[in-house]
């Protein structure tokens, strides 16, 4: 047994034991001893709670972490299919928004072709009438031209020759001069 | 100058009793080195329970070291063991753990070193080795012998091969136990004698102008000591595992 002679730091070198301390037979039993108690202890807190508590924090996480995983691929998925449905809700609204206004144009034009029609229809009736008016005071105004033309010529005749001038031979001058 | 002859680099390594106990003329008494074997173990649980009870999905400091030591040993095994070698995983686990803790509690001051019982380290490599023995036996049987003959070699070589594997096989847990030994013993001698140096010099007059020179050689020895400590956990531990393929894979 080691001796309480070497307590402190205060030792004299000369009473060394003669054996080397790690190599020292004397110690050796009580060190196994102990040595197979605490490591057998150690092995099965280990074995028991230690190491299996790891492990299923380990595959608890790593499950953790795939179901995310998947969880994320599978929103992906879905927002990727929403993107696509959206995309062709948007072709439709375009597709069907141009065909609407494909079709008011036209109708509108029809319509507009329609209303131009009858105006256009409407407008000759009165350019018609116009136009008859016109020649129908043009002939009346031709007509007083001769009566003036006469009135004219008789004046211009008396005055000149002092005594009044011969109707039938105006008239018949006036209708020579008149074609 | 008592001091200078009273600082002996071997006393750190004496296993002194703390409670003495005797069972059938056997000494079993609790020492120093029983104490911290505790301690070995209390820490190593104290990491590898209390650390992961909070079963965090983010976890903690402590909780982070236990699953690093978890996953560091485990690659260690299926690297140079194969899956199989995972039914070990709790052995070689436990044997890492014990022998880092004790390596590095050593380095605290005034703390015992474990490791530096060469009763210690050769105990823990006859474990491997029976363990290996043990497996390799009650899974191959008489094919575990194989371990000693590889094949491809010409007849005439093969008694020297033999030879030649035996001894390597026999010498496995000398090297095994003497390697851990002698670096924990030289290291911790070494931090010591320098250590014992500063004190010398701060106590001899002048000459405590030159105190600091030692001073950083022990700052620097106590970082390489660190670097050496977790070094040789890890290489008994992959030891451990390529001694253990050799039991799950005698063919070679």
């Amino acid at each position: 047994m080691a001796t309480t002679e070497h307590e402190g730091t205060e030792v004299s070198g000369a009473p060394h034991e003669a054996s080397f301390p790690p190599f020292d037979p004397a110690t050796f039993s009580s060190t196994l001893v102990w040595l197979v108690l605490t490591f057998a202890l150690l092995y099965v807190v280990m074995s028991k709670v230690g190491l299996p508590r790891v492990a299923s924090i380990l595959k608890h996480r790593a499950e953790q972490i795939r179901g995310d995983l998947a969880a994320a691929f599978k929103s992906r998925e879905e927002a990727n299919q929403a993107a696509a449905a959206y995309d062709k809700t948007l072709a439709e609204a375009k597709a069907s928004s141009q065909a609407l206004a494909q079709e008011t144009r036209a109708r509108v034009k029809q319509e507009q072709d329609a209303k131009r029609v009858v105006i256009e229809a409407e407008l000759n009736a009165k350019l018609q009438t116009a136009e008859a008016q016109i020649a129908e005071r043009k002939a009346s105004a031709m007509a007083s031209v001769g009566e003036i033309a006469g009135e004219a010529a008789a004046a211009i005749v008396t005055h000149i020759t002092g005594k009044p001038a011969d109707p039938a031979a105006i008239a018949a001058a006036i209708a020579q001069a008149k074609v | 100058m008592a001091a200078e002859q009273g600082i002996d680099p071997i006393h750190q390594f004496r296993v002194e009793p703390i409670i003495p106990i005797h069972i059938g003329g056997v000494d079993v008494s609790f020492t120093n080195s029983a104490l911290f074997m505790l301690i070995i173990v209390g820490l190593a649980s104290l990491l590898m329970v209390f650390g992961t009870s909070r079963n965090a999905l983010v976890p903690s400091r402590l909780q982070s070291a236990a699953e690093m030591g978890y996953e560091f040993v485990a690659s260690t095994i299926k690297t140079a063991a194969g899956t199989e070698g995972m039914r070990f995983f709790p052995f070689v686990f436990s044997i890492f753990i014990f022998v880092l803790f004790s390596n590095l509690l050593g380095l605290v001051p005034y703390a015992f070193t474990v490791t530096s019982q060469i009763v210690v380290t050769f105990a823990l490599a006859i474990l491997v080795i029976g363990t290996v023995i043990g497996y390799g036996v009650y899974r191959h049987g008489a094919h575990f012998l194989h371990l000693f003959v590889p094949s491809g070699v010409s007849p005439l070589l093969l008694p020297f091969i033999v030879l030649i594997e035996v001894i390597s096989f026999v010498s496995r847990p000398i090297s095994l136990s003497v390697r851990l030994f002698a670096n924990m013993l030289a290291g911790h001698i070494t931090l010591k004698v320098f250590g014992a140096f500063v004190a010398s010099l701060l106590g001899a007059g002048a000459f405590a102008v030159i105190a600091p020179l030692p001073l950083a050689m022990t700052v620097i020895l106590t970082g390489f000591e660190l670097l050496v400590a977790v070094l040789q956990a890890y290489v008994f531990a992959i030891l451990t595992c390529v001694y253990l393929n050799d039991a799950i894979h005698p063919g070679h």
